[in-house]
């Protein structure tokens, strides 16, 4: 495999992304909501007040998660501290998913649309070159957002929390590796997808609507989460990384393999 | 001559339809070919088997001496393409166009400022090098993809559709390029539309139709084998009398096909019968101050070509 090759396209995509408003503003506008708007709207909330102990509705199975020291806070706190940390966390998997997504579904069909692809094909860049390179322009950018809103929604969560929590406890060990390792896979599975389906379909349009289906996995998450059905533990964490991993592998894998410059020079 | 293509007996189909139909040519390297033929002949679909980025259904070719579904990468890095729409990136500059080319077709990183600053000169691109293409005219795209197709110094070219598009000067620009190319020593498959553009620049062309390459060879030819004698003409100081058209008309094996107020179309058997008209002409008291075979041109080839059942 020629890396420069790979590296060219990937960055020839990334270039091309970051002159397109509409995808750089819808990405701004969903981290500035996901990092900084939402904590602040929860924050908000009156906590601080009210007695220290109660029923917390659906998220009772959600209080075993909290450190120790968290457990004696007002029922408000121990709320906000519970959306912030816990329930609201699994949201932020949208933001390298939808970064992926818009990427990866230029990628083919986004060429086809501006009809530079039949000229991308004629160089020499072998099939798995190109492939290589698109899948590579979806995950750099999805993976580097992702870890930046993560910390920046740390920053805005500490800086909320911190007065009635008496100390600085965000991101806590489940939250870091929902970014540093799930982060990255959900970022590769919506890149591996989009550039899949990227190949088959024939609208910039078809491919994102198709490629947002998956933010039903992330949705599916936080309502196991919010229910008590799936408390998003180290553990659990650590299994559901792993299991996208491999469904990532399977994907890259498959599209690799049935990627066909025949087949998108017919369609072009 | 060494031959740059090769192709036997090529066939592609897309569905029901089957583009290219058992094509077989050979382009001898430095030569310019022409493809001819209409809309849907199949011009793209043989550039695209050639270049391998489509897969034959039958039938091989040799590109440069490579097997183009074995090797295709190999025969793109040594071939440029110039496709029917410039398919350039416009939000990218002219400069990153060019740049990205550059580093796809593998040319060495310390040359690729140098060659890329070399061809934005030559394509007179160089003023608006930094700007985004979206703003660029489409002569000027077309020039850029021109640009880009060379980045690489290939051997061979596949220009479809050049001048689509553009105004007479820039087509100028056009034809003068693939004037250089081949005295550079490039071999160059021009697919075009345009005939007197054909005529002009190309050694030999093809002809498709419905897929089937149905002629073959230079224009003259394709006129010998598609035509008549080519018409004598003759040209007289003042108007045709009627004594000299009839002393023309009485040579053996000589027709007056067209007579105008001071020309005569002669339909002669042979050189000799018209070197009689001439020598009848002048006997008969007229001035000619020019007499010799109009050519057909590639356009009347091209029609009677349409006329023949594929």
């Amino acid at each position: 495999m020629n890396w420069r090759t790979v590296r060219a396209i990937a960055t020839k995509d990334l270039l091309e992304v970051r002159k397109n408003r509409i995808a750089i503003w819808s990405i701004l506008g969903l981290s500035f909501f996901l990092s900084i708007g939402m904590p602040l709207l929860i924050g908000l909330l009156p906590f601080g007040s009210g007695p220290s102990s109660g029923d917390l509705g659906p998220f009772e199975a959600l209080m075993h998660l909290l450190p120790s020291g968290l457990q004696g806070l007002p029922l408000g706190s121990r709320m906000v501290v519970l959306m912030l940390g816990y329930f609201l966390a699994p949201l932020f998997l949208i933001i390298p998913l939808m970064v992926a997504a818009i990427v990866g579904a230029e990628s083919f069909v986004g060429e086809k649309e501006r009809h530079t692809l039949e000229g991308l094909l004629y160089t020499p860049a072998t099939d798995l070159e190109l492939y290589a390179g698109k899948v590579l322009a979806g995950a750099v950018p999805a993976v580097i957002a992702a870890f930046l809103n993560f910390a920046i929604y740390a920053v805005v969560v500490d800086l909320i929390t911190a007065p009635i929590v008496g100390s600085v406890w965000f991101p806590t060990i489940s939250a870091l590796a929902l970014a540093v390792w799930v982060g990255p896979a959900v970022a590769l599975l919506g890149v591996s997808a989009s550039v899949l389906v990227s190949t088959r379909v024939e609208t910039f349009l078809e491919a994102n609507q198709l490629t947002g289906l998956l933010s039903l996995v992330i949705v599916a998450l936080m309502v196991g989460q919010g229910s008590g059905l799936l408390l998003l533990s180290l553990p659990v964490l650590l299994f559901f990384g792993l299991v996208l991993y491999g469904v990532d592998v399977v994907l890259i894998r498959l599209g690799a393999a049935i990627f066909s410059r025949d087949r998108l020079m017919a369609r072009a | 001559m060494t031959m740059a293509i090769a192709a036997d007996g090529l066939i592609r189909s897309f569905g029901t339809v089957r583009a290219v139909d058992g094509v077989s040519f050979e382009v001898g390297e430095g030569e310019v070919f022409g493809l001819l033929g209409p809309n849907g002949a199949g011009k793209t679909t043989l550039i695209r088997l050639l270049a391998g980025v489509l897969t034959p259904d039958a039938g091989s070719a040799r590109v440069l001496g490579l097997d183009p579904t074995i090797d295709g990468s190999a025969v793109r890095s040594r071939c440029g393409v110039l496709t029917e729409t410039p398919a350039v990136y416009e939000r990218l500059t002219a400069r990153q166009n060019l740049s990205f080319a550059a580093d796809v077709f593998g040319v060495p990183v310390p040359d690729v400022g140098a060659r890329v600053g070399d061809l934005l000169a030559r394509f007179s691109l160089q003023d608006r090098a930094d700007e985004p293409v979206a703003g660029f005219s489409k002569g000027m795209k077309q020039r850029l993809a021109l640009a880009r197709a060379l980045i690489h110094d290939p051997e061979l070219l596949f220009l479809d559709e050049p001048t689509a598009g553009l105004d007479p000067v820039a087509s100028r620009q056009v034809h003068d390029l693939v004037g250089t190319l081949r005295d550079e020593g490039r071999t160059v498959v021009l697919c075009t539309h345009h005939l007197v553009e054909a005529e002009a620049l190309c050694d030999r062309v093809g002809v498709l139709a419905k897929g089937k390459l149905i002629a073959l060879g230079t224009v003259r030819e394709l006129s010998d084998r598609l035509l008549a004698a080519s018409p004598v003409v003759l040209s007289f100081l003042g108007p045709v009398a009627d004594a000299v058209a009839a002393a023309v008309g009485a040579v053996p094996g000589v027709a007056v096909t067209e007579r105008e107020e001071r020309r005569l179309l002669l339909a002669a058997a042979d050189d000799g019968a018209a070197a009689d008209a001439i020598g009848a002409a002048v006997r008969a008291g007229g001035r000619v101050v020019s007499a010799g075979r109009r050519e057909h041109t590639l356009e009347e080839v091209y029609f009677a070509l349409q006329e023949v059942p594929a």
